[in-house]
């Protein structure tokens, strides 16, 4: 028996899951619902000036990519799964897409938010 | 009172590999009580109506695990399902799915009893131990650690359930996954590394996609699921950490 690589990917699967789980609908809520609308919060929670400066912090900086990056591959592994579910199954294509788009967009999330 | 005047139909898959070229339904018509499972309506065609018709059966109380199959398109315990859920639609009945079918409702189970012995499904003792040195004691906390998973009845459900196992049957499967996590444990056993060489591998706890109707149709709340879920962490902190905190086999 061999062992699988796949605690590779399924690590970042797992981070992603808990803070999704965790953290995701809280988002939705103040980012898409509660701010825009100025329901229970104001407007300018999250002013452009208030978001710069939480960008410009280390703190601010992980907890952007934490949420992008793990969020991202979070999905991905679900739905390369979910493909083979339905019968597409593991291969070149699948594995190029469903990891390879992820791993782009974690080195473009590393490239633009770390110079903030 | 009972109500005998009752009937349901019953459609039943029939293949009798000497005579049949390919499965096919049959439908018969039962009359039933409030009280009868799925199974008593095959019992009363195969006393009363079609002595042919081939099935497994053995406890009738859900203990024993022979009489699984596909009712309705659900895997289910024909002895824990009742007649009249369905009743006055028909039901359909047939064997088992991901298995071939033996006969009838009878599937051929050698590739699940070939994997549930692969694992070991017993204790491997840490260190031999001698009479006079008296049983194992085990504390209230280390025997939740296993016993949700120790109810498995290997009525192999969950297999047909599995669509993972449904499309590559070298994958190890739900309900022996959970056996394997059920001894590794079990404070009394020791035999961790050397089931968890399979474990580790992609026909072990890494096959699994996380669908989990092995824990929904599981008729004993085993949860393999969850069972698989806990290694597939177990398994990644190993995956990480082996080369300074070895916890097992792994290659």
């Amino acid at each position: 028996m061999t062992r699988s690589n796949a605690p590779l990917v399924w690590s970042l699967f797992g981070a992603g899951g808990v803070l999704a789980a965790l953290v995701g609908p809280a988002l939705v809520f103040v980012t898409g619902i509660a701010v825009p609308a100025g329901i229970l919060m104001s407007h300018d929670l999250m002013s452009y000036q208030r978001m710069f400066g939480f960008a410009q912090s280390w703190a601010g900086k992980i907890i952007i990519l934490a949420v992008i990056v793990l969020f991202l591959w979070h999905a991905a592994l679900r739905i390369f799964h979910m493909l083979h579910d339905f019968g597409i199954h593991p291969g070149v294509a699948s594995k190029l897409i469903c990891f390879g788009l992820p791993f782009l967009c974690t080195v473009a999330a590393f490239y633009w938010v770390l110079p903030i | 009172m009972a109500d005998t005047t009752k009937t349901i139909e019953i459609e039943v898959l029939r293949y009798r590999p000497e005579q049949d070229k390919e499965p096919f339904f049959q439908t018969y018509t039962v009359p039933f009580e409030d009280d009868w499972s799925v199974l008593q309506g095959l019992q009363y065609i195969k006393d009363d109506l079609d002595g042919t018709l081939s099935f497994r059966w053995s406890c009738r109380m859900a203990i024993c695990g022979s009489c699984g199959m596909m009712i309705d398109g659900k895997p289910r315990l024909a002895c824990r399902t009742f007649l009249r859920h369905y009743h006055p639609n028909k039901l359909r009945v047939g064997p088992l799915e991901h298995f071939p079918i033996e006969r009838d409702l009878v599937v051929v189970v050698e590739d699940f009893i070939r994997k549930l012995e692969s694992i070991k499904p017993y204790i491997i003792p840490k260190e031999p131990r001698k009479l006079e040195q008296g049983e194992y004691l085990q504390t209230p906390a280390q025997l939740e650690q296993f016993r949700q998973f120790s109810g498995c009845i290997n009525c192999m459900l969950c297999y047909a359930a599995c669509p993972q196992y449904g499309l590559d049957s070298k994958f190890t499967g739900p309900g022996v996954l959970a056996l394997m996590h059920r001894y590794n444990a079990d404070s009394r056993d020791g035999g961790r590394g050397e089931r968890m060489a399979l474990g580790h591998s992609e026909e072990g706890f890494w096959g699994c996609t996380a669908v989990t109707y092995c824990s929904e149709v599981c008729p004993k709340d085993v949860d393999p699921a969850n069972a698989i879920n806990q290694n597939k962490m177990g398994s990644a902190i190993d995956y990480f950490l082996r080369f300074v905190a070895p916890r097992g086999a792994g290659k």
